[in-house]
């Protein structure tokens, strides 16, 4: 009975994704999470950065770390629509949980990403429960509000966190005791970017689950999901808490990387920029975080030496351009292009 | 026998509003039944009150004899109690399979796995695209939702509902805002809705209703107002007066 299904052929409109070899509609759900060769792009280009840009290794961690803090993000906003302007909390929880460790229990760098994913996860657990309850702008001003309590709590809990002067003596170990942090960044860019890789795997494999699924029919339509009986909040609180992990790890390893914690970390900036960086690229895409984060990050270190004054201007006219003329920021674009091209065919 | 549905008594004001008055209401297992009644009735209230969007003041909603009444929403859907809106109310930018396999797939537990993808529960996905075959828009499987025709976006809704197997099934409206020429499509659907089921439509078509209902309740001012078949509501009075008298003067 299943294989006569199969065998159906349908009419296969202008701006579908589904494969042309597969036989059914069925069988293009099945394969829809295969990996494509292009998924392995930003992996390749990365690695060749490495030797191409041997000077610039410090900027690549950022980006790196920036990449995954945008990933982390993308969970939340992107995936489930939670709209938030608060998500340097758990950077920023990551961070310093992370330094703290380093600094007065042990500079191993593995408990310490382990350590900073917990922190920032029971943060957006608690936090989670709490403000999930609210939609729109109520939930925006929350994430906020719960930022600038955090940020205010690490400058008060300055025995702790160094305050204002920020974390010092940071020290970290050799990863698994054998590769040290060097002065080049060598072994934080490949220690970020392998991170950043199982990262990926973990989201990716997320995003293709029925959980992750459920997560867009949220975004989509709450209403529905509440009528087809999915319960919605313990889904928002589930993907608010991997989200916050995800983005505590990202903390953590600039914790360690730069072996420095500055409140920087927990400000309303960063949470600002993070958005920034996601739309650019393209939220709810999974890869809008890698191109928009590489594409910021360049574009501010370019722009800030051509115009030290004002390359926010220049970041700002960019961003206005593109949520005019490309909503689904960069990948938005290409997609575009892409169907424009086979509509000519 | 115990009905499918039953509400005793159910009774919801907002303030001084009543807008549903002491509904004692029984739906018998595969019925096909049909809720009747002028704009600003009550039904689509009642409905709300059934499936659990509100809270009643008072009264009891009983399913399969169990009462349902302090349970929400998602669990009332658990228990067989499947429901479409009379605005589309679908997954717009998803396909039309993604639609039903989402409903499909809360409905089969899995709602909730991170560690297995989608394409490996097949039986899902299979389930979803035979629901297709059967409202005839499996041709629109891997069409986004938001680029069909709207009366095809109506059996999507019925699609998504049917995903749920419910033992209760509340059309709202299913050809509200469907073109008159399409309009048959939609019923053919509703008629060819498994016998099983338990069917409680609202309706403002009166042909559709007529074509298709075995029993009618007509509900005036958030009370129920007279119950029969077609031949009796048709030949009754009062209701030619509230309802129909309406009509003529729309």
């Amino acid at each position: 009975m299943a294989s006569s299904r199969l065998v159906r052929t349908n009419l296969s409109p202008l701006f579908n994704w589904r494969p042309a070899h597969s036989a059914s509609p069925v069988e293009a759900l099945i394969l829809r999470h295969r990996l494509r060769a292009i998924e392995l792009l930003p992996w390749f280009l990365a690695i060749c950065a490495y030797y191409a840009f041997a000077d610039y290794l410090a900027l690549g961690c950022q980006i790196l770390i920036m990449i995954l803090f945008a990933m982390s993000l993308d969970l939340v906003l992107g995936y489930a629509g939670i709209v938030t302007l608060g998500h340097s909390a758990f950077f920023g929880v990551g961070a310093y949980a992370a330094g703290i460790y380093a600094a007065r229990v042990s500079g191993e760098p593995l408990s310490g990403l382990i350590i900073g994913a917990i922190a920032a996860a029971a943060i957006g657990w608690t936090s989670g429960l709490v403000i999930l309850r609210t939609q729109g702008l109520t939930l925006l001003m929350l994430t906020l509000a719960i930022t600038a309590l955090l940020a205010e709590a690490a400058n008060q809990a300055s025995f702790i966190t160094g305050g204002a002067d920020g974390l010092q003596g940071v020290d970290m170990h050799p990863i698994f005791g054998i590769f040290n942090f060097d002065l080049y960044g060598r072994t934080a860019y490949i220690y970020c970017l392998v991170v950043l890789f199982v990262a990926w795997l973990f989201a990716r494999r997320l995003i293709h689950s029925p959980f992750g699924q459920s997560l867009i029919g949220i975004r989509e339509n709450a209403a529905r999901m509440h009528a087809i009986g999915s319960p919605l909040r313990l889904r928002l609180v589930t993907i608010y808490t991997i989200s916050a992990a995800l983005a505590g790890v990202a903390g953590a390893l600039l914790a360690q990387t730069t072996q420095f914690v500055g409140l920087t970390v927990l400000g309303f900036q960063r949470s600002g920029e993070i958005v920034i960086m996601l739309v650019f690229g393209g939220a709810g895409r999974l890869y809008g975080a890698f191109i928009g984060a590489t594409l910021y990050m360049i574009a501010q270190d370019q722009l800030a030496k051509l115009d030290p004054t004002y390359w926010y201007f220049w970041i700002g006219l960019l961003l206005v351009l593109l949520v005019m003329f490309a909503r689904g920021g960069v990948l938005g674009l290409i997609d575009q292009g892409l169907r424009a091209l086979r509509s000519m065919r | 026998m115990t009905p499918a549905l039953e509400t005793i008594g159910l009774h919801k004001r907002f303030g001084a509003l009543i807008v549903a008055n002491d509904i004692n209401f029984r739906l018998e297992h595969a019925a096909r039944h049909a809720l009747i009644g002028p704009n600003g009735a009550g039904k689509t209230t009642f409905i709300n009150l059934i499936t659990g969007r509100l809270a009643p003041s008072a009264g009891r909603i009983l399913l399969n004899g169990y009462d349902i009444t302090a349970l929400p929403q998602a669990a009332r859907v658990k228990c067989g109690l499947g429901r479409t809106f009379q605005i589309n109310t679908l997954f717009r930018g998803l396909t039309v399979l993604q639609n039903v396999c989402l409903a499909v797939g809360e409905h089969a537990g899995i709602g909730g796995n991170m560690l297995r993808v989608f394409g490996s529960h097949r039986s899902v996905l299979e389930h979803a695209y035979h629901l297709l075959e059967q409202l005839h828009i499996a041709d629109n499987a891997l069409s986004l939702v938001r680029e069909l025709p709207y009366g095809k976006q109506r059996l999507v809704e019925i699609a998504i509902a049917l995903g749920l197997q419910p033992t209760v099934l509340l059309l709202d409206e299913p050809a509200a805002g469907v073109p008159s020429a399409e309009t048959a499509i939609i019923l053919d659907v509703i008629e060819q809705l498994p016998r099983d089921i338990a069917v409680l439509i609202i309706e403002h078509d009166m042909e559709l209703v007529f074509r298709f209902a075995r029993r009618i309740t007509v509900l005036v001012q958030g009370a129920i107002l007279v119950e029969g078949t077609p031949a009796e509501i048709a030949a009754d009075a009062r209701v030619r007066e509230v309802y129909l008298g309406e009509r003529q003067h729309a």
